[in-house]
């Protein structure tokens, strides 16, 4: 299935959201999450399922001013 | 000083992005006493992750973070990146920000209205980057806001306080609220000008982080903020036209 990471295409075989983020080696990351420019709570990543196409975003804390 | 239930002793607030090392940020961070840092959320690359590394530091330096939406051009952009943002540093305090203009990196007033509504609702303690307008501050406080962040001049520009009578304005419409100067400070002299004009506290980054010495300059702003905060309670004297001696006359000698 194809997704679109932090807006690159990238391969996965995992359809649930946290197994996706375990298979994309974001394992124990300091992490938060969107679909579809939608926020998903760590809680609910383990019962949203992802499709062909959808867009991932993985952010992370970074500098900032 | 007190934000949203938090007292703070320093009134200086700093930014991280930009220093020339990590070490050098740690370092600039003590040197400026700063109890508030500011951090961002930007993506994570996978296998690299860079951001963790970057936290870990952040949370060695055992100061209250500060996420901003730095970026964010839309209300449901901003909202979204404070809500990811509350998750991942576990605050409800939010710097938003939304962008107006490219150039000047100027505020949209009406978007940041909206958006700090919203994210009041959900329980958020906002910061909102703004401008001096008054009628805006009254809109923000309105949505709920605490706390008020107007700019002393574009981010990054390091010109210092561009409307002192605005600012002025802002201080003595709402004497109770603690207002932020927000961007635009390059020196510590702007800073402690900001102080002597009764704001509560100074938000910069560049300024301290692109000087030739980080930590130098983290110590000058320290030293400026005191300066000015003590020197707006100790009273200044009224500014007047035309020159008084300082020397008594009285007692002058005839020598000429």
């Amino acid at each position: 299935m194809k997704i679109i990471l932090n807006g690159e295409e990238r391969e996965i075989e995992e359809r649930i959201l946290s197994r996706a983020l375990c298979e994309l080696d974001f394992v124990d990351a300091v992490v938060a999450t969107a679909v579809n420019e939608r926020f998903v709570s760590a809680s609910q990543r383990s019962a949203i399922e992802l499709n062909d196409g959808d867009r991932l975003e993985v952010l992370a804390p970074m500098q900032g001013g | 000083m007190q934000f949203y239930d938090v007292e703070l002793a320093s009134p200086l607030m700093l930014g991280t992005a930009q220093y020339p090392s990590p070490a050098i940020l740690a370092a600039a961070v003590q040197a400026s006493g700063a109890e508030v840092v500011t951090v961002s959320l930007r993506r994570e690359a996978s296998g690299n992750l860079a951001g963790q590394a970057f936290w870990s530091i952040i949370r060695d330096l055992g100061t209250r973070v500060l996420p901003n939406t730095a970026g964010c051009r839309t209300v449901k952009e901003a909202v979204t990146t404070a809500h990811m943002a509350r998750e991942v540093f576990g605050t409800p305090w939010i710097k938003l920000e939304v962008i107006g203009e490219e150039d000047t990196l100027q505020p949209d007033v009406f978007g940041l209205v909206e958006a700090a509504r919203i994210l009041t609702e959900e329980g958020f303690q906002v910061f909102p980057y703004t401008t001096e307008d008054l009628v805006v501050a009254e809109r923000l406080l309105a949505a709920g806001c605490r706390v008020l962040m107007p700019w002393g001049a574009p981010i990054g520009s390091g010109r210092g306080l561009n409307n002192i009578f605005g600012l002025k304005m802002l201080r003595a419409h709402f004497p109770d609220v603690p207002l932020v100067i927000d961007a635009g400070i390059g020196l510590p002299s702007h800073a402690a000008a900001a102080m002597e004009l009764g704001f509560d506290a100074v938000l910069l980054n560049t300024a301290v982080a692109k000087a030739g010495d980080p930590v130098g300059m983290a110590k000058a702003f320290a030293l400026a903020v005191e300066a000015g905060r003590l020197a707006r309670h100790a009273i200044p004297m009224e500014p007047r036209e035309m020159a008084s001696p300082s020397t008594p006359v009285m007692g002058r000698a005839m020598l000429a």
